[in-house]
């Protein structure tokens, strides 16, 4: 932590960005994030197991852009999605500084996109146990107690979109429920525009979801969004082997072909 | 209790499975009417969303055709159709939603009878699985 | 009318929620739902849990569903035919251990829900609700009932209010003719009430940290302060999760959905923490940064309703920041509002 306050510091004072975008304390044992413009606050910065909240969702943010070139503290999938985001030119080599503190409270600096890459290349994605256990759970029902259990998720959406704007992929100004002309996805959170909101959510980040999780820590229903993002995730690997957030380059699972793609399920 | 029959919605490409169905036609082969065909451009024009709606409205089966690999009007389509199939095929069967009502094919336009038998087939398969009463019971607050 | 004191022994709890099951009474209650408690409705008291801080979603969906059909239309040879809902169908409902301020939530959604026009489908619905309040025996770091004028122990909204005592036993307290009406459906549960019957020892201790006056007269005088807005709003990522939890937020939305032959118009939640909230056709959007769009709801909570409406629109339940995905915390910036120089 010391290490993350010494250079958030540093680099504030040199000019060299213009903020810090990094965690500090919030309501209770919560953590929050923050945005600190002036060297004296870079004290306010922390690091540690509460600090979840992938913060490159703030990268696009117009409110943040605003304010000047930004250094980001990234956890792992944060890592992985400024690679995304770089992939799909939303953020460019030399616009920002990306830390990643340790938790032994060491801090590497990344010079390039392509450090990153090579760090993540070597680094574990561990997967939340319990998380697994449920994905195991609704894997082994019969499509019937699938079917049940999916509508009884869905049917308690209440169409706050916090799964979408909590998520660092879904950057686009005008969402495709907000098209109105006519209005493709039912804006009501009837059970039918729950669904079709919710498996377009899914589609649309088909290939480009890093899995953080955070729109599933942002529902305050508490829907199991991760479920349907893993479940793309692992199709792409294994029926085309790409992964998101791995490459600062297009590569895009959607937006290109192999002649040899699987096709026993069409006649 | 009249017999049960299937409201299937076709969505298929201009260029090879609409022309195919042409021919079956001007073929003379006679197959089941219970499908509804709806023709675009290719078959990466068809939105994943068209099959929820489709559902939604009340089909009971859904078939998406276009041209063979390497045949496609607009080079490859229908390469990238297919791998959103695979994703979205996936994807909806986590989710319950019955794919063996969702039948894909590549049917060209030179095979007439491969649609009459495309459609024939899919019919009576959905025939069997019944109406598909998970989408009709879905709530919508009253629209209809 | 003056309030009645009785006594409810805890026993009796079940025996109240029987009786009016047996009335024809639908009972809505705090219900355990895996990590959340919400508003649920109930057949028996076991299935209800009493001893909840908050609910993550209020119950003003019993008032203002989240979606909820407003008219059908149906075309019949060239007319178009309208059939409005049935609202005389809508059932008898009780709403039981609902807090304090939820029930005071009650009146700021009704103050706009009949502030000029009269709304047919909020007034059906409160006419068929009896509120069964009970008093906080806790709170925790959200909750602000005492800097909006309310208290754990409020009657206001409660047509009943009851106080779990330190025996168990709850004091019911008689607020309304409606409250009077229920207690006639099982008089003999409700028992007099013991001279001695101390019900503040029993209620939560919630700090008072301003008052919704200074609140709003503050919000106002820094109605120009971008910095202050803005600062505030950073992390704010513009989802509808706090609108939507809020007991007092009204905002809606029309749809009409099915084809040109038939179909029906729904009202729908909105929130103006939306981006696409205010957006005109134009494409000009008076609301462009996410710190207008929070002030607007602090300033619609503290300084228009109580300019327009004559009340407040918060009634410092917490809900919004326990349910907000970045700790976007009203309280700390109501007080944050107050403490900040101009």
């Amino acid at each position: 932590m010391d290490e993350l306050r010494k250079k958030a510091r540093a680099l504030l004072e040199a000019g060299e960005v213009r903020v810090v975008i990094g965690y500090g304390g919030g309501t209770g044992d919560r953590a929050r994030a923050i945005f600190v413009r002036e060297p004296e606050r870079a004290d306010e910065l922390i690091f540690d197991g509460r600090c979840r909240q992938n913060l490159a969702i703030y990268l696009t943010r117009r409110e943040v852009k605003e304010l000047g070139k930004p250094a980001i503290v990234a956890t792992l999938p944060a890592l992985k999605t400024v690679l995304q985001l770089a992939g799909e030119f939303q953020i460019a080599e030399g616009g920002l500084v990306v830390l990643a503190p340790g938790a032994d409270g060491s801090l590497i600096e990344f010079k390039t996109f392509a450090d990153i890459e090579k760090y993540l290349a070597g680094a574990a994605s561990p997967i939340d146990p319990a998380e697994q256990a449920e994905m195991d759970r609704v894997r082994a029902m019969s499509p019937d107690e699938r079917w049940k259990y999916w509508l009884g998720q869905i049917s308690r959406c209440i169409k706050c979109y916090a799964c979408r704007q909590a998520c660092p992929m879904c950057y686009c100004p005008r969402c495709t429920v907000e098209c109105n002309q006519p209005q493709w996805i039912p804006v009501p959170s009837h059970e039918l525009g729950n669904l079709e909101w919710n498996v377009m959510r899914a589609m649309h980040l088909a290939g480009r979801c890093v899995d953080c999780g955070d729109c599933s820590r942002a529902c305050p229903v508490g829907i199991p969004l991760y479920l349907l993002n893993r479940v793309l995730i692992g199709d792409i690997e294994s029926n085309f082997h790409q992964r998101a957030g791995m490459k600062a380059e297009v590569d895009y699972a959607l937006s290109t072909f192999h002649p040899d793609d699987r096709e026993n399920f069409i006649r | 209790m009249p017999e049960f029959e299937p409201r299937i919605v076709a969505f298929v490409c201009n260029w090879c499975t609409y022309a195919g169905a042409d021919l079956t036609g001007t073929s003379r082969i006679k197959y089941s009417p219970n499908v509804e065909v709806i023709r675009f451009p290719c078959t990466g024009r068809i939105d994943f969303m068209l099959l929820l709606k489709a559902f939604a409205e009340g089909a009971d089966g859904i078939i998406i055709s276009g041209c063979h690999p390497n045949d496609c009007h607009y080079t490859s389509g229908n390469f990238h159709a297919r791998r959103r199939w695979i994703l979205f095929r996936g994807l909806l069967d986590f989710m319950g939603i019955d794919v063996e009502r969702v039948q894909f094919s590549w049917v060209s336009a030179a095979e007439g009878a491969k649609w009459a038998d495309v459609v024939n087939t899919t019919v009576e398969a959905v025939r069997k699985l019944g109406p598909y009463e998970n989408f009709r019971k879905i709530d919508r607050a009253g629209a209809v | 009318m003056e309030i009645e004191r009785r006594l409810l022994k805890k026993e009796a709890l079940a025996g109240l929620v029987e009786k009016i099951n047996a009335a024809g009474r639908k009972v809505h209650a705090p219900v355990c739902e895996g990590a959340r408690v919400e508003f649920a409705p109930i057949d028996s008291i076991a299935e209800a849990d009493l001893g909840y801080v908050q609910t993550t979603q209020s119950a003003k969906n019993l008032l203002f569903p989240r979606v909820e059909r407003i008219l059908s239309f149906k075309r019949r040879g060239g007319a178009m035919e309208t059939a409005d809902p049935d609202l005389s169908a809508l059932p008898e409902t009780v709403v039981l251990g609902m807090h304090p301020c939820d029930a005071a939530a009650i009146g700021s959604l009704g103050a706009i829900f009949t502030w000029d026009t009269q709304d047919a489908f909020f007034k059906a619905r409160l006419e068929k609700l009896t509120v069964v309040g009970l008093s906080c025996a806790a709170g925790d770091e959200y909750c602000f009932c005492a800097s909006v004028g309310l208290g754990p122990g409020s009657t206001e909204g409660s047509d009943i209010l009851l106080t779990r005592l330190a025996s168990g036993d709850f004091l019911a307290e008689i607020v309304t003719a409606k409250g009077k009406a229920l207690v006639e459906l099982a008089p003999e549960l409700f028992l007099p009430a013991p001279a001695g019957a101390d019900k503040d020892s029993a209620l939560a201790r919630i700090e008072k940290s301003f008052t919704r006056e200074e609140a709003g007269e503050r919000a106002k005088a820094r109605f120009d302060d971008d910095a202050l807005w803005d600062g505030q709003a950073l992390r704010c990522l513009g989802c509808g999760a706090c609108a939507y939890v809020c007991p007092t937020c009204a905002c809606f939305d029309i749809q009409d959905e099915g084809t040109t032959s038939r179909g029906v118009r729904l009202r729908c939640w909105d929130s103006c923490g939306f981006p696409a909230f205010t957006i005109h056709t134009s494409g000009h959007n008076p609301r462009e940064e996410q710190g207008a769009r929070w002030r607007q709801r602090l300033m619609h909570k503290f300084s228009y309703m109580p300019e327009r409406q004559d009340v407040f629109g918060c009634v410092g339940c917490g809900r919004c920041s326990r349910a907000c995905p970045v700790d976007m915390n009203i309280k700390e910036h109501l007080i944050d509002l107050l403490e900040a120089k101009s």
